[in-house]
């Protein structure tokens, strides 16, 4: 499983690094993106299901949770590269984390990098949904502990 | 021929720069561009004549019914309509079917009735009718089409009976291209004594319309798929069938007089203009029509055809995973396609990188794409504005794109 070894603001901060290194060229930063995209382990076929779809995305969007010695284990796929591309920075950020950590992360890559501008308003918010999801997520473990 | 450089010159925003390139425009069939003298004729309404049409004693108000009227004179001529009264404003093509389905459709469809429609249509012209349908008990059949994209002419001629009221059809396709057989499928209609209306959002500015020669009962489009603005369209119908419809919406302009023992409406065409009309956006539309005119729609097709049969046989010849989805023999300059492991959303979104605007997504048709197993196609749609080398430009593009992630 997947053990956090830095904080989350430190991942955040090594995302904007790499992306820095694209010197904010559109088409680089979404090449970029698709390639994370692309290197995202596909999720089993029997969690492609209706039930975990997130509401709100435009592209489909399936993400799946396990609970697993205190940390939160998400995973997920898309139909399209580049969605996959923004899950796959948001595991990288979340996964392995607390229930407590997820609700209190202040997720301030986003924005850093530049995303918005690039990908747009309708899959800004579909990214927003995805946050929205996984932190009810977390809620939900917290509850449950 | 026409002189494609000086013709861009006509539209400001072609020569503006979306995301660091030139901005490649093939989302036509979405909307097309407009010349300066369109958005021109907007200036010139709301500075020098602003004014409500058909009321008001004075100087201003006239100018503003003329030139309002003057719009209606133009899309007579240009659809070679019987009388000017036949010529109906509306606010676009979804508009012009929903006021047919409200009006006639209430009028005369009842339980057991059948609506024909076809697989490739907008959901404009589906949903107007399945609301109307679910009222009165009635039912909307589509007619199937071929995996080449064309109605099955046989299997449309055995869904004919009385039971069918009206035949919907779309002129051409937005999400695949298809020119339909419109003239055969309007002459059978008519035989079972059914009404035809002609969605002619994507034909009115690329093909010739006569709705005499065609004989068909309605024929609506939108004037900002003609280079006109947004908000704005017509519906044309025969003189009869327009005087027994009931109104649409109630209000001013549509009513002779007003009491509360009753109401007795106007003449055509104000019975179904309610309310002030969209005047700055009406005058403006004439000017679109005169820019058509100017070219000639003629060599208008000529050219946008050309491109078409260009990007094709490029997209064919260089992008062997690419899938062309619509593939009639007479089609408008719409090429539709999937490429293989590439999902549309993103092809559109690396298009856009490089100024390059296209639709993507189902294309307001989902009952089409279930049809051909999709969720959605890359369209790419021409105008008589746009080049070879823009075509060469989007092909490059999307070489790139195959040899990266295809």
């Amino acid at each position: 499983m997947t053990v956090a070894t830095k904080s989350i603001e430190e991942v955040q901060n090594d995302i904007i690094e790499d992306f820095d290194l694209l010197d904010g060229d559109r088409e680089s930063t979404i090449f970029y993106i698709m390639e994370l995209g692309q290197e995202l382990p596909p999720l089993d076929e029997k969690f492609m299901v209706d039930e975990n779809l997130i509401k709100g995305c435009q592209s489909k969007v399936w993400l799946t949770t396990d609970f697993i010695d205190g940390k939160v284990i998400f995973q997920s796929d898309s139909n399209t590269d580049i969605t996959k591309g923004l899950i796959s920075l948001l595991i990288r950020v979340l996964n392995g984390r607390s229930p407590q950590e997820i609700i209190n992360a202040d997720l301030f890559f986003f924005d850093k990098i530049g995303m918005n501008g690039v990908i747009g308003s309708q899959r800004s918010n579909g990214f927003a949904s995805m946050i929205k999801q996984m932190k009810f997520y977390a809620l939900a473990y917290s509850a449950k502990n | 021929m026409i002189d494609v450089e000086q013709l861009r010159s006509e539209f400001p925003i072609l020569s503006t720069e979306v995301n660091g390139h030139p901005l490649v425009y093939f989302d036509n069939a979405a909307t097309n561009q407009k010349p300066k003298v369109v958005t021109d004729a907007l200036t010139e309404y709301y500075d020098g004549y602003n004014s409500n049409v058909h009321r008001g004693a004075h100087a201003l108000a006239d100018k503003a019914t003329q030139e309002f009227e003057r719009t209606r004179e133009l899309i007579k001529d240009f659809i070679n309509s019987p009388k000017t009264e036949q010529v109906i404003f509306t606010k676009g093509t979804t508009e012009g079917i929903n006021l047919v389905a409200n009006t006639f459709g209430r009028a005369n469809i009842t339980e057991g009735d059948e609506i024909i429609v076809s697989t490739m249509e907008h959901h404009s012209n589906i949903v107007p009718w399945q609301m109307i349908a679910q009222e009165k008990g009635a039912v909307v059949r589509p007619i199937p089409i071929t995996d080449e994209g064309e109605i099955i002419f046989e299997e449309f001629e055995k869904m004919l009976s009385d039971k069918v009221k009206i035949v919907s059809v779309v002129h051409a396709s937005n999400a695949l291209g298809t020119i339909n057989p419109i003239e055969k499928i309007i002459e059978k209609a008519h035989e079972v004594g059914a009404k035809v209306l002609v969605d002619g959002a994507q034909s009115a500015a690329h093909l010739p319309i006569d709705v005499q020669q065609l004989n068909c009962d309605f024929f609506v489009t939108s004037a900002h798929k003609m280079f006109g603005p947004t908000g704005m369209g017509f519906l044309y119908g025969k003189e009869d069938i327009l005087n027994d419809m009931p109104p649409f919406l109630g209000g001013g302009e549509m009513i002779k007089e007003v009491s509360f023992d009753g109401t007795t409406f106007n003449t055509l065409p104000y019975k179904f203009e309610a309310g002030t009309p969209n005047i700055a956006d009406t005058v403006a539309f004439a000017k679109a029509l005169e820019f058509i005119n100017k070219y000639g729609k003629e060599n208008i097709a000529a050219h946008e055809i050309a491109l078409l049969e260009y990007a094709t046989e490029k997209l064919t010849s260089e992008i062997p995973s690419a899938k062309i989805i619509g593939q009639a023999k007479n089609k408008v300059s719409v090429l539709s396609f999937v490429i293989e492991n590439i999902h549309n959303y993103d092809i559109g979104m690396m298009l856009d990188a490089r100024g390059i605007a296209v639709r993507t997504g189902h294309h307001c048709t989902q009952p089409l794409m279930a049809r051909y197993n999709l969720e959605g196609t890359v369209r790419a749609s021409f105008s008589v504005y746009n080049t070879f080398e823009e075509v060469d430009k989007f092909i490059e593009a999307l070489k790139r794109i195959v040899k990266m992630f295809g």
